[in-house]
């Protein structure tokens, strides 16, 4: 199981603990792992990545085994620690406004 | 037993004000979506219970709510999904999808439109500003975006589609946005007519549509507007917002940029009814509920300074359809006050004795429940208001 560590409002959103998990059948990748999240809580389409587009919103960012992988195509594979559920992905909303 | 319910959109969440007829003694519930921007709140008038909410945020987009318990329990609208408040499958998903219209039988090609600098700028989806329920149907609710457009349901909010015959006008490419964005922020619906319909678009002016929402012609004819390179253009004036009364929907009230202004033929014509006011710059206007002829403002010092003349907080009240206005202050801050009042935060109930309420960016509710005379605060220290809309409740 992959473990996803959600942002505040998405926690509230969805109704859920900050970390959830999520099977990801084949390749590991942040597309996979928020295709499945999606399916799990469909209340978050649009909020991570837009509809239809699939692109991310602009402020949000994604960290692997502590590495940003925000701006890598969203079809690479994630560390093994990541796939293995080890470390989780975080989606984080971007530090930004007052 | 009558009671109010005053449904209050915030910076940070929604808030929920009730109280019985006397509008003296307040419950405050919230907030609901804590954190999140509430453009607006509204309740069907066919179910009161059924409420809608705009919930936005610049990290994580559009979410429509929706609650059928009054606003004790929300979800976003999905269909096949479990009854807000219970437990069952989860929610959401297609509800918060506004996607521009640009199929070959209904839809418009999303074409430009002009930007800030003069040059051309794709149509983008970024809110939902404005709720407006159907008068007649609990599922049917109208939504006005940003970038302008007007949108539909009719499955309780389970699922939008454009009505891309306003954004389609030939007048399009020329309609731009003024500082808050291109935003359609008022729908207003013909209680006797249920084919022809209102908005408002900042800055483009304002529509109307006599099909149902299909076609639609600008209705600015007697705007002036200096700030546009023809004061008197077809479109481009920045209407703040319009309000009828549902007895005379053939006259309409506007509170633009800057001008107060009256139409007595649907929007065909317009004059002005600026009078006396200290400044006829402002956002909201409002008709008493049972007075067509009785109006409300809140003069705004400028468009520079976005706050009351002499840091006076006055709603200014004419009981002669314009020209001739009234101060009223009992109540409200008589010095010292810098809030503005966003178009959308003014309302009416329709007891008896019509209850006035406007919300401030210093995040005061206010109500009159004497039609403008006096006024107190319901609540002093909410995050800045964004929108207010009142339910008369049996």
């Amino acid at each position: 199981m992959i473990r996803v560590i959600l942002p505040f409002h998405l926690q509230t959103l969805a109704g859920c603990e900050r970390e959830v998990t999520v099977a990801v059948d084949g390749a590991v990748t942040v597309g996979s792992v928020l295709d499945a999240l999606e399916a799990l809580y469909p209340m978050l389409r649009g909020t991570i990545r837009e509809h239809l587009s699939l692109r991310n919103r602009p402020r949000i960012r994604f960290f692997a085994d502590n590495k940003d992988v925000t701006h890598t195509a969203p079809d690479t594979v994630l560390p093994d620690s990541v796939a293995c559920g080890e470390q989780p992905l975080r989606i984080v909303g971007a530090v930004s406004g007052g | 037993m009558t009671a109010i319910r005053v449904l209050v959109g915030t910076r940070k969440g929604a808030f929920i004000l009730t109280s019985d007829a006397g509008r003296k003694k307040w419950a405050v519930d919230g907030p609901h979506f804590a954190g999140w921007e509430i453009y607006h709140v509204k309740g069907s008038p066919v179910n009161p219970d059924r409420i809608f909410a705009s919930q936005t945020s610049s990290w994580f987009g559009q979410v429509i709510q929706r609650s059928d318990d009054g606003g004790r329990t929300w979800a976003q609208p999905a269909p096949g999904a479990a009854a807000p408040g219970t437990t069952g499958a989860p929610s959401g998903g297609d509800s918060n999808l506004f996607v521009f219209d640009t199929s070959a039988a209904t839809g418009k090609p999303l074409t430009t439109h002009q930007w800030y600098d003069g040059t051309q700028h794709p149509w983008e989806f970024a809110r939902v500003w404005h709720l407006e329920p159907s008068l007649d149907d609990a599922d049917t609710c109208y939504a006005g975006v940003e970038d302008a457009a007007l949108f539909r349901t009719t499955n309780g909010g389970a699922s939008w589609h454009e009505l891309a015959g306003l954004r389609g006008h030939a007048t399009g490419p020329v309609w731009a946005p003024g500082a808050g964005g291109m935003c359609l922020h008022t729908i207003l619906l013909d209680p006797t007519n249920p084919r022809r319909l209102f908005c408002a678009i900042s800055s483009a002016g304002a529509f109307r549509s006599d099909d149902g929402g299909q076609r639609w012609k600008p209705i600015n004819r007697g705007l002036h507007s200096e700030y546009i390179p023809d004061p008197t253009a077809e479109v481009g004036h920045c209407v703040h917002r319009i309000a009828i009364h549902p007895t005379r929907p053939n006259t309409l009230f506007m509170q633009k940029h800057w001008d107060v202004m009256r139409s007595d033929d649907g929007g065909d014509s317009w004059r002005e009814i600026s009078g006396n006011l200290p400044s006829d710059f402002g956002f909201p206007i409002a008709v008493h509920a049972h007075e067509p002829e009785t109006i409300y403002v809140i003069p705004i010092l400028s468009d520079s300074l976005h706050y009351p003349p002499e840091g006076k907080l006055r709603v200014y009240r004419s009981r002669s359809g314009g020209e001739d206005w009234e101060a009223l202050t009992s109540g409200l801050p008589q010095e010292h006050c810098y809030v503005n009042v966003l178009r959308d935060a003014m309302a009416v109930d329709t007891l008896d004795t019509c209850g006035i309420y406007f919300g401030t960016t210093g995040g005061q509710v206010y109500v009159s429940s004497d039609s403008g005379d006096t006024w107190e605060a319901i609540v002093r220290d909410l995050p800045a208001v964004l929108s207010v809309e009142v339910q008369t409740l049996p």
